[in-house]
């Protein structure tokens, strides 16, 4: 009698990791080798040496910590402030059916306004120097989906354990403390991950319109010029700055909600 | 403490879920609640412990609280409501945060408690770590915690395997046993009526209205030996009940 055919399998999801890496490197040795004989044109990808010398004169000149710096200036004050009142705004709503119904409103028919388009606002309110339109615009693209997220993570919070709460007496500061906060915990970090790349998208724009520096007004410069290796160094930075901020998020997730397992 | 449930009558809009109850809690006493289903068990035992006011009637503590009680009127949930993120003694530790006890006594409670609930090699155990069993004896230790005058129980082991159960019981009654506290203990189960009751109060189905209150004379750590007379008086409550639960089924077939 023959063996029963094995049919499971083949649909692991992990993936293998050296794969990703042949495949990057492949890339780049197809990038150099087709600037090196000319069949890209340095108009459409410059060589990967033209990019390279970027970095090395943003480092040499030290203007990678001028760019940089005020890039990660505003987008840390906008992307705190607005996930703090975000937060702020969102639980009250879940706490307080007259703050919600209040806020319900407003926030419903500012959510959907693409916030770049306050920018302008913001330059006649703080002026097109310094850094207070940046940090407002960025600030209002965290604002929202960290309200929008906290609310649903407090609406989400098991009733049961707020009724143990306070069967045992516990004071209502405890009970949001205690069981309110960290219950909705996993749905505001979803929260402000998705906030963290939407305010990355802001800054640039930000800094495309109205700055002088910032990694925005790198790669704007650099494309005005036809300076494409900086260009491209630039939305490296971007890539890797978006990177760390992803990280940065899944440290403390794992750190906040080690209890999921 | 003694706790009297004094004419208690309720609507939930146009239901009428509960219809002039009353009964009577004596100190170190456990009673045992039965009726069919949605007859409002729950309900009565969440207007017992104040999470919820009648429309009429009102709850009566007779006799000041001992002093010592943190929280003197004490929930054990049928879905155990331990926090996810907190361990067992977190979990303890969560009801005693807020008495202004010093760390020293705050701890002592804690291991005292598990290890009365024999919980102690798993104090720093996640809830997820834990079986069904044990997250149970979490949250009756987190009772025991506060040093409740009654404890008042929503069917404790109604989410636990047949086991489980057992040997649970066995732990409540053993506690008992050790340190007498009165309890109001909700149950479907007439098993659990019968090994875990000095009074079963049957309540008719809805408007639930106490039908009929069967003390049981057995004290409580004899009665796992004497089977018998328990499944004796367990057959008796089935026969009382019978026809409650057949016609509160029919009602909510026809509803
Ligand atoms: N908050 C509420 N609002 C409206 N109706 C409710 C509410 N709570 C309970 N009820 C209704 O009141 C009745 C009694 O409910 P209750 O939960 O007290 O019954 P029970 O005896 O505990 O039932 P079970 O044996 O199924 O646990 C049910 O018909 C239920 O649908
Ligand atoms: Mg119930």
């Amino acid at each position: 009698m023959p063996d029963v055919p094995f049919r499971g399998g083949g649909y692991a999801t992990r993936p293998r990791r050296w794969v990703g890496l042949v495949v990057m490197i492949a890339l780049l040795g197809l990038w150099w080798l087709g600037s090196a004989r000319g069949w890209i044109s340095p108009i459409a990808l410059p060589p990967p040496q033209d990019v390279l010398a970027a970095f090395r004169d943003l480092f040499v000149t030290g203007r990678i910590w001028d760019h940089l710096g005020a890039s990660l200036y505003r987008l840390g004050m906008g992307w705190f402030f607005g996930s703090l009142a975000g937060i702020t705004v969102g639980l009250a709503m879940g706490l307080s059916r007259s703050v919600r119904g209040g806020a319900g409103p407003l926030v419903a028919a500012l959510f959907p306004v693409p916030k770049i388009a306050l920018l302008p606002l913001f330059i006649v309110w703080f002026g097109v120097v310094g850094e207070g339109s940046k940090v407002a615009t960025i600030l209002f693209g965290a604002f929202f989906p960290t309200v929008i997220n906290t609310l649903a993570g407090v609406d989400n919070v098991d009733r049961g354990l707020i009724r143990m709460g306070q069967s045992f007496g516990l004071s209502r500061w405890a009970i949001v403390r205690k069981i309110i906060l960290p219950g909705a915990a996993p749905s505001i970090l979803s929260g402000m991950r998705i906030s963290s790349s939407i305010c990355i998208v802001l800054l640039i724009a930000a800094e495309m319109i109205g700055a002088q520096n910032g990694v925005g007004a790198y790669i704007l410069f650099a494309g005005a010029n036809y300076a494409l290796g900086q260009l491209i160094a630039g939305v490296m930075i971007l890539s890797m700055l978006g990177l760390t901020v992803a990280w940065l998020i899944g440290l403390v997730e794992k750190r906040l909600l080690a209890w999921r397992g | 403490m003694r706790l009297g449930v004094e004419n208690i009558s309720h609507h939930y809009g146009e239901t009428e879920v509960l219809r002039d109850v009353s009964l009577t809690v004596q100190p170190g006493r456990i009673i045992c609640l039965i009726g069919p289903s949605g007859c409002g068990k729950s309900t009565l035992l969440r207007m017992i412990g104040g999470l919820e006011r009648p429309d009429k009637g009102r709850v009566r503590m007779d006799g000041a609280a001992s002093p010592d009680s943190l929280n003197p009127l004490t929930y054990i949930f049928q879905d155990f409501a331990l926090l996810p993120w907190r361990t067992a003694a977190g979990n303890v530790s969560l009801v005693l945060e807020g008495h202004n006890l010093p760390r020293a006594r705050r701890e002592a409670i804690i291991a005292d408690v598990l290890a009365r609930t024999r919980l102690s090699d798993f104090a720093d155990a996640l809830p997820r770590q834990l079986s069904g069993g044990m997250r149970q004896r979490v949250a009756i230790a987190r009772a025991l915690a506060v040093s409740p005058e009654v404890l008042l129980m929503d069917e404790p082991l109604s989410a636990l395997d047949a086991q489980t159960r057992e040997l649970l019981m066995d732990d409540l009654v053993a506690l008992w046993a050790r340190q007498p506290f009165s309890a109001v203990y909700v149950t479907h189960n007439l098993a659990e009526a019968v090994r875990m009751g000095h009074a079963i109060v049957i309540l008719s189905r809805r408007p639930g209205q106490v039908r009929e209150i069967v003390e049981v004379d057995i004290p409580l750590e004899e009665r796992a030996a004497r089977i018998d007379e328990l499944a004796l008086l367990q057959r008796r409550l089935w026969e009382m009940m019978r026809d409650e639960a057949e016609a509160a089924d029919r009602e909510i077939a026809n509803a």
